[in-house]
């Protein structure tokens, strides 16, 4: 890929409107999961801020910018303060190659999901960094329980995305999506049932959501690694995890159900509408189960995600190799 | 870095003191109090009372019960505060940030409540004692409905007018001055 001035100004511009989408996305989350936990819990949620709530976010993150940045004592300064940054900065990247159209992509490279498997790792580091500088038995704690889930959780995931590269022969996204179809029945979703239901669940592990929210379990590490930032560390760190969902949730659009191609009309709502459908999913299975034990959330991943995720690469191969 | 006050009790003045901006920032404030998740005796449960179906304190965007200190603005504190409890109720109050609100739910909380008598030796009588409260909801425990008013209160004396419309059935309250008055002693109590 030359770098170009066209290309460097494409890649600017696509920088800024993944920013945009970041916030806008965080904002309209926020919101929509208070919303469903309380209609889950058959309560109306936000109410009164603004019309039926909808400005309860913005004025959460306008106390958040207002609040005292609170720093511990004996902390690793660099670190303490780098974490933040570093959990938000590298989703900028990842949304890189996500095509939102045939054309409609901010950098068309040929190994796109490699490229977002890679830098995804950098999340995780954050969280550890975070942990570790806070200077914070629960933090520090938090961390530990991070690394393990994340590297856990990482490798079903990539097994369940390789079935489907195995079946296209193609690591870009692009790609991908253009060897679907534009109905739910010519979408990998019916392929690869199992290799969706994989990545599903493991998603909900990498993004270290409820149920398996481990590194920050409320009742047992009092919030885990950011149990230590105020103000807009925290605000930072839940930003980066609403965009880490909603980057897990278009790879899983793109993949499996047909990413912008769509009944009738394709284009770049699809994939917001199928993202945003994942994104719920994710919500409701939030406040509907309980938080499982950390030797049931390793048991889950070893013992069962990650041989069914092999059984099902095999067959693939064999398929894919012999018929 | 800011520079330190001299003493602890000392409140810095504000660097950027703009009347809009601190309106701005007042009405988010007021609009996003989480509480911390800290509940001491029975008062507790109707604390928990008050975040369910029933009454719904998210409809007032105060839902979000932090399990972290550093991430809450409102410390309930509900039920008796034991003598043992006091240290960490006291460090508790000082680890959270700047922007911080205590109310004082029930009896216990406000004045040491049914176990105030002679000869006492492990109750705190008072968490005022102890830090600064804001708002006092008295009880045994105070219903729901009463700690939703003490939310009121606080957003109150956060914007300095009251936001939703008071109940029929309470007292008026007594016409306020305009202007701030000087901080009393407060007499009894």
């Amino acid at each position: 890929m030359d770098l170009s001035i066209a290309n460097f100004a494409q890649i600017i511009i696509a920088c800024l409107l993944v920013i945009a989408l970041m916030v806008g996305n965080a904002v309209v989350m926020v919101y929509v999961e208070r919303k469903a936990c309380g209609f889950i819990q058959r309560r109306p949620g936000p109410y009164e801020v603004g019309p039926r709530g909808i400005l309860q976010a913005v004025c959460d993150s306008m106390k958040l910018l207002g609040k005292q940045i609170y720093v511990p004592g004996n902390i690793d300064w660099i670190l303490y303060f780098l974490a933040p940054v570093l959990a938000f900065f590298p989703v900028l990247l990842l949304y890189l190659p996500i095509p939102f159209g045939r054309h409609l992509t901010a950098m068309n490279v040929d190994e796109g999901i490699l490229l977002i498997l890679a830098f995804s790792g950098l999340g995780v580091v954050s969280n550890i960094l975070a942990g570790w500088a806070s200077n914070n038995k629960y933090g520090i704690l938090g961390a530990a329980r991070a690394v393990s889930q994340a590297v856990a959780y990482e490798i079903p995931m990539i097994m369940a995305l390789l079935a489907i590269v195995f079946l296209t022969g193609s690591l870009s996204l692009t790609e991908i999506v253009e060897r679907q179809g534009s109905w739910p029945w010519q979408w990998n979703i019916v392929v690869q049932p199992l290799a969706f239901f994989i990545y599903l669940v493991s998603l909900v592990g990498e993004t270290n959501r409820a149920p398996f929210d481990l590194p920050e379990a409320e009742s047992e590490l009092t919030a885990g690694f950011h149990t230590e930032y105020s103000g807009m560390g925290f605000a930072l760190f839940f930003l980066s995890e609403y965009a880490n969902m909603l980057l897990v949730s278009f790879v899983c659009a793109a993949f499996f159900l047909g990413g912008y191609k769509g009944p009738f009309m394709d284009g770049f709502w699809w994939m917001f509408i199928k993202a945003y459908a994942v994104m719920v999913f994710i919500v409701w299975i939030r406040w509907t189960f309980p938080r499982v034990r950390f030797d049931q959330l390793l048991n889950i991943n070893w013992r069962w995600l990650l041989p069914l995720s092999i059984l099902n690469l095999w067959v693939t191969a064999v398929i894919v190799r012999f018929i | 870095m800011s520079p330190e006050p001299k003493n602890k009790s000392e409140v810095l003045p504000p660097i950027v003191n703009l009347k809009p901006l601190n309106w701005f920032f007042d009405v988010n404030r007021a609009m996003s109090l989480w509480p911390v998740t800290f509940g001491l005796a029975c008062c507790a449960i109707e604390m928990m009372a008050v975040s369910m179906a029933r009454f719904d304190i998210s409809r007032f965007g105060a839902e979000v019960f932090r399990p972290s200190i550093r991430q809450a603005d409102l410390m309930m504190v509900t039920g008796t505060v034991s003598k043992k409890m006091a240290p960490a109720l006291v460090r508790l109050y000082e680890q959270m940030p700047a922007p911080k609100y205590v109310m004082a739910c029930g009896n216990c909380a406000i004045s040491g409540g049914p176990f105030k008598f002679e000869g006492q030796y492990g109750i705190v009588e008072g968490v005022d004692n102890l830090v600064p409260v804001d708002v006092y909801v008295p009880g045994c425990p105070p219903r729901p409905e009463a700690i939703l008013e003490g939310l009121f209160s606080i957003q109150e004396k956060i914007l300095g007018v009251r936001l939703w419309p008071r109940p029929e059935h309470l007292p008026t309250p007594p016409a306020k001055p305009k202007a701030r008055p000087e901080p009393k002693p407060a007499a009894g109590s």
